[in-house]
């Protein structure tokens, strides 16, 4: 089908509209990290300016505790991402091939809880978290961010363990293999398209969230994540908001996100499973 | 190296009886074949002797030992399936190692089993390719060495032909054949919906309907001496023909079955009929006659016809070549 002129130029009107619509909002983060002084609040759409000034205050100034958030996100990021594949794994396993009483109920509530607004259930997780004597350590976080991405880790991968064909878990009995054999050996290296883009997904959630990390690591400062690291960023006086500073943070914790996302893209090769079975 | 007696076994899902009460020994070093329309239940009797499904009722014993409660790998068989199942992530060598290896074998033992079998299976030169570098043939090769490597007692295919071309098929009909010469102690039992192949294979042929064994007998046997109106119309090909009314009355039976080999054109006397058509296979000519029934009897010439279509013709059955079969379906 050939489109008119009229409408091949709409189609890429809306294309830019898109783009600009996504990307404008960074952009503009990234000409404002390098103004300083007055040029901050000169408005303008161009760069106009070109100081590296914030950057270096917000990795060297304040006594490195940036860098020490950064840490901290990586760390807690690391493994929430860690334990959520570990475990959704093997829950995947069992409710995608394992036959039991109530298997599409369980999937169902996995599912509900994953729907569940996060600050409607902070004011239990913190009395959870405080009662384990988590509060102000990483493990709190690590433990409330794997709550929220284990529902959608699990239900991914089931639905992708779902589709492996049976006769290569069958070939595998056979031949004498346990559960754990199954899904280490058979399955795990067949689901990496799955494994990384749930992984990438929960890496991002727990990178980004903000809520959690103020509430359950406020009155450590050394445990604080970045958005909080971020949020909590001082100008000189208590009526200063030091947009430079924090323009010049937002755009060092969101490139390692941007890295991650193109060297796994590469990974995420459809048709792995070619050739083992009829196809 | 086992023979498997198989007693009064059923198998239900859920409230579905798939297997209603089987009752078969196969002897040891026998190539038996499970044949039967789709839905008989067939490839389920070979998941049961696996052991990949779990029997209702009844017991499998092997060698006199029952293995209802035996793990598929504790049970000593090697399975090829249909869809070869090899392991996509693994090259040929891999997967041939694999079950070995998780058994426990020594580095040189594994090493040692898998270049016998690929040099029987000449998979030699594509041992370290993946799965998906193979053609089909290849892949079902592979799958099949496998399970040689094993070293099973019994051996298990399910309907390992049905993925290939027919050329290929009947190529790997004859590789099949081959292993089951060159591995004459051990069992093999295939399941198949192609009586072909059945019949090219097997020692012994099973055949099932609706979970219920029809008959056992070897290839022969059931081609001359089947049990039934079902057994008689599956076995052969061309299919029997299957005359009633007036045509079976003086042989006193319901109906009367007679194969296209063993009906002949007679100058008087006989079915009168018309030609409706004629397939031309060069050494064999097979010509449909309209007796008036439904569907059309089929004879077979040697070499090429006399009559064309639209001849009309008289056919007659020869001499004691005619199957009788009772209301029931049951031969008389």
């Amino acid at each position: 089908m050939k489109r008119s002129p009229f409408w091949n130029f709409m189609f890429y009107v809306f294309v830019a509209c898109i783009l600009i619509e996504s990307i404008f909002p960074f952009y503009y983060a990234i000409i404002t990290s390098f103004k300083s002084g007055t040029d901050l609040f000169n408005i303008s759409y161009w760069p106009t300016s070109f100081s590296l000034e914030n950057y270096r205050q917000v990795l060297f100034d304040g006594n490195g505790s940036f860098l020490q958030n950064l840490w901290n996100s990586l760390w807690v990021s690391t493994w929430t991402v860690a334990v959520a594949l570990t475990l959704g794994t093997t829950a995947s396993y069992a409710l995608a091939r394992v036959r039991f009483r109530g298997r599409g109920l369980l999937l169902m509530t996995i599912l509900a809880v994953s729907m569940f607004p996060q600050v409607a259930v902070l004011a239990g997780l913190f009395e959870t978290v405080n009662s384990l004597g988590l509060y102000n350590t990483d493990w709190s976080l690590i433990f409330s961010y794997t709550i929220f991405t284990l529902p959608f880790t699990v239900w991914v991968l089931t639905t992708f363990m779902r589709d492996l064909p049976i006769e290569l878990e069958e070939a595998a009995i056979v031949d004498g293999a346990s559960p754990w054999i199954i899904v280490t050996r058979i399955f795990l290296p067949l689901m990496w398209p799955a494994l990384v883009t749930t992984g990438l997904l929960a890496f991002i959630a727990a990178w980004n969230e903000y809520l959690y990390a103020l509430t359950f690591t406020a009155s450590s400062q050394a445990n604080r994540t970045v958005p909080v690291g971020i949020a909590l960023l001082s100008g000189s006086t208590a009526h200063e908001i030091p947009w430079g500073l924090i323009m010049a943070a937002s755009v060092i914790v969101t490139v390692p996100l941007i890295f991650l996302v193109l060297i796994f893209q590469r990974k995420i090769i459809a048709g792995l499973t070619a050739g083992g079975v009829k196809g | 190296m086992a023979n498997i007696s198989i007693k009064n076994v059923t198998k239900s899902f859920g409230a579905v009886k798939v297997i209603k009460g089987v009752d078969l020994e196969i002897k040891s070093g026998e190539f038996m074949v499970f044949v039967g329309p789709s839905g008989c239940g067939k490839s389920t009797m070979l998941r049961l002797i696996a052991g990949l499904e779990d029997i209702t009722s009844g017991t499998i014993a092997f060698e006199g030992k029952v293995v209802n409660a035996l793990a598929p790998s504790d049970r000593g068989i090697a399975m090829v399936f249909q869809s070869y199942a090899l392991y996509p992530h693994m090259t040929v060598y891999q997967n041939m190692a694999f079950g070995i290896k998780l058994g426990g074998a020594t580095k040189e033992e594994v090493e040692k089993r898998v270049r016998i079998a690929a040099e029987m299976l000449q998979l030699t030169p594509y041992l370290d390719r993946l799965p998906k570098q193979l053609s089909g043939g290849q892949r079902q090769r592979v799958a099949i060495g496998r399970a040689i490597v094993r070293d099973p007692k019994v051996f298990l295919f399910d309907e390992p032909l049905s993925n290939l071309d027919a050329a290929l098929r009947v190529a790997t009909r004859l590789e099949i054949a081959k292993l089951h010469h060159s591995m004459n102690n051990v069992t093999m039992i295939y399941v198949t919906h192609d009586q072909v192949e059945a019949m090219t294979l097997a020692d012994r042929i099973c055949v099932l309907r609706d979970g219920y064994i029809e008959q056992v007998g070897t290839p022969l046997e059931l081609y001359e001496k089947p049990n039934n109106l079902f057994v008689a119309g599956f076995i052969g090909s061309p299919k029997m023909n299957f005359l009633n009314g007036k045509f079976a009355a003086p042989y006193k039976a319901n109906s009367i079955g007679v194969r296209s080999e063993h009906l002949e054109f007679v100058a008087k006397g006989g079915w009168p009929g018309k030609v409706i058509h004629a397939e031309k296979m060069g050494s064999d000519t097979y010509s449909f006659v309209d007796l008036g029934m439904t569907e059309p009897a089929i004879i077979r010439e040697t070499g090429t016809s006399r009559h064309g279509v639209d001849a009309k013709v008289s056919l007659a059955p020869m001499k004691d070549k005619v199957h009788r079969f009772a209301v029931d379906g049951k031969s008389i």
